[in-house]
């Protein structure tokens, strides 16, 4: 097994019309003992910005002050708000910092793009531990359930999908695919992200 | 085999830990106090790699003391957890790193809540109702998933830990004889006899 595994936990994002979705597992276990139920994968990163970390634990507390420590120092710097596109590069170049001792996570991004007309532009995308951007248009899967996910949100996804629709959508493929994961699961959260509003649901699973 | 366990209750935390210093399979001392009192409202227990443990848990004992004489009080449960945490995360990434696993509870007087941190060698940190280290939590964390009320008294929470205790020195094949029990609340830290 490998140390990604150790302590489980997935992460899925979805594109929408106008809005994005992105929704992680609450599960934290050691191997296959089951440590914690409430440990959340999914961090704001913006207003309209969110990042899930799935992988190694300390990996994923780590990773979230060190994005937390830099995006607060691009706001305080530059002073204007920081594009999804922008923080992906960011993300991307402090992965691979790291990249022979890598940290062992496997982001995934979901916000809002503002574009030069001064609409929102959905906006998604996933990297490897090294920092490889993957650009999707329709889903980035990640974390021990990935495979499952892949398979699950091939299926239910379709283009266009308005925030009530895409809330049900990522919220079916992530609990059906979790509950064949033995070492993800216990329950989920959701955050469909529009350009006015965050709406974030905590979802019951199969509580086994 | 080392066994802690902690549990929280209505406005406290429980923290047990077994009291044998052992290498291989010979006991060297069985009055060993493995949880340390790191301010007036904050217990951790720790267990793991011999050496490391104490090395570990002194160095963390004098930063968060060192942290109270400089700014008149004390880290709050959540920000000596946090703080610890990092401590352990950025020995792991050194080359030699500590190989201790930690409870950490804690009463928040600012805000009368009892924390309970769940914190591995590895750096990861889980906030949780009730917590065990070592072969003793196969049997813990079950029985707790059962038996434990996070708004039960002194007495409940006591029951439910000699629950756990009982079970392990019944089912665990190497398991410890004697436990520290210590407790913490609005009044401070004390230990008690179970």
């Amino acid at each position: 097994m490998s140390i990604m595994d150790h302590n489980g936990g997935s992460v899925i994002a979805m594109a929408g019309k106008d809005c994005v979705a992105i929704a992680s597992d609450l599960r934290l276990g050691a191997g296959a003992q089951t440590i914690a139920m409430n440990f959340e994968k999914v961090f704001p990163v913006t207003d309209r910005l969110y990042m899930g970390l799935p992988g190694l634990a300390t990996d994923v507390i780590t990773l979230r002050e060190k994005f937390r420590y830099l995006t607060n120092m691009f706001h305080i710097k530059e002073s204007r708000p920081l594009q999804p596109s922008t923080f992906a590069h960011l993300l991307s170049s402090t992965l691979y910092e790291r990249r022979f001792g890598p940290y062992f996570c496997e982001p995934v991004l979901a916000g809002l793009e503002l574009t030069p007309s001064g609409t929102y532009q959905p906006y998604i995308a996933g990297t490897d531990l090294i920092g490889c951007l993957n650009f999707a248009k329709d889903f980035i899967v990640a974390g021990t359930a990935s495979d499952k996910l892949f398979g699950v949100a091939e299926g239910l996804w379709e283009p266009d999908l308005g925030p009530e629709d895409l809330f049900e959508t990522i919220s079916q493929t992530l609990l059906n695919s979790v509950d064949r994961d033995a070492y993800s699961g216990w329950g989920a959260i959701v955050h469909v992200i529009t350009a006015d509003k965050v709406v974030t649901r905590t979802l019951k699973g199969r509580m086994d | 085999m080392e066994c802690s366990f902690a549990l929280t209750g209505k406005d406290y935390v429980l923290v047990a830990a077994d009291t044998t210093s052992a290498r291989s399979i010979i006991k060297m001392k069985v009055d060993e106090d493995k949880i340390k009192t790191l301010s007036p409202h904050l217990l951790m227990a720790y267990s793991g790699e011999p050496g490391d443990t104490v090395q570990f848990a002194e160095y963390i004992e004098r930063n968060i003391r060192l942290y109270h004489i400089r700014n008149l009080y004390p880290l709050r449960p959540q920000s000596a957890a946090s703080w610890i945490r990092r401590a352990l995360a950025e020995s792991l990434r050194s080359r030699q790193s500590y190989t201790v696993n930690l409870l950490v509870g804690g009463f928040d007087t600012a805000d009368k809540t009892p924390h309970l941190y769940w914190i591995d060698y590895l750096g990861t940190m889980a906030t949780v109702p009730f917590a065990a280290h070592g072969y003793g939590s196969y049997f813990a964390s079950s029985l707790l998933d059962r038996y434990h009320n996070p708004d039960g008294t002194l007495e409940e929470g006591l029951d439910a830990l000699r629950r756990a205790i009982d079970e392990t020195a019944k089912r665990l094949v190497v398991s410890p004889g004697k436990y520290t029990v210590k407790v913490v609340d609005k009044d401070g830290v004390r230990v008690i006899d179970l």
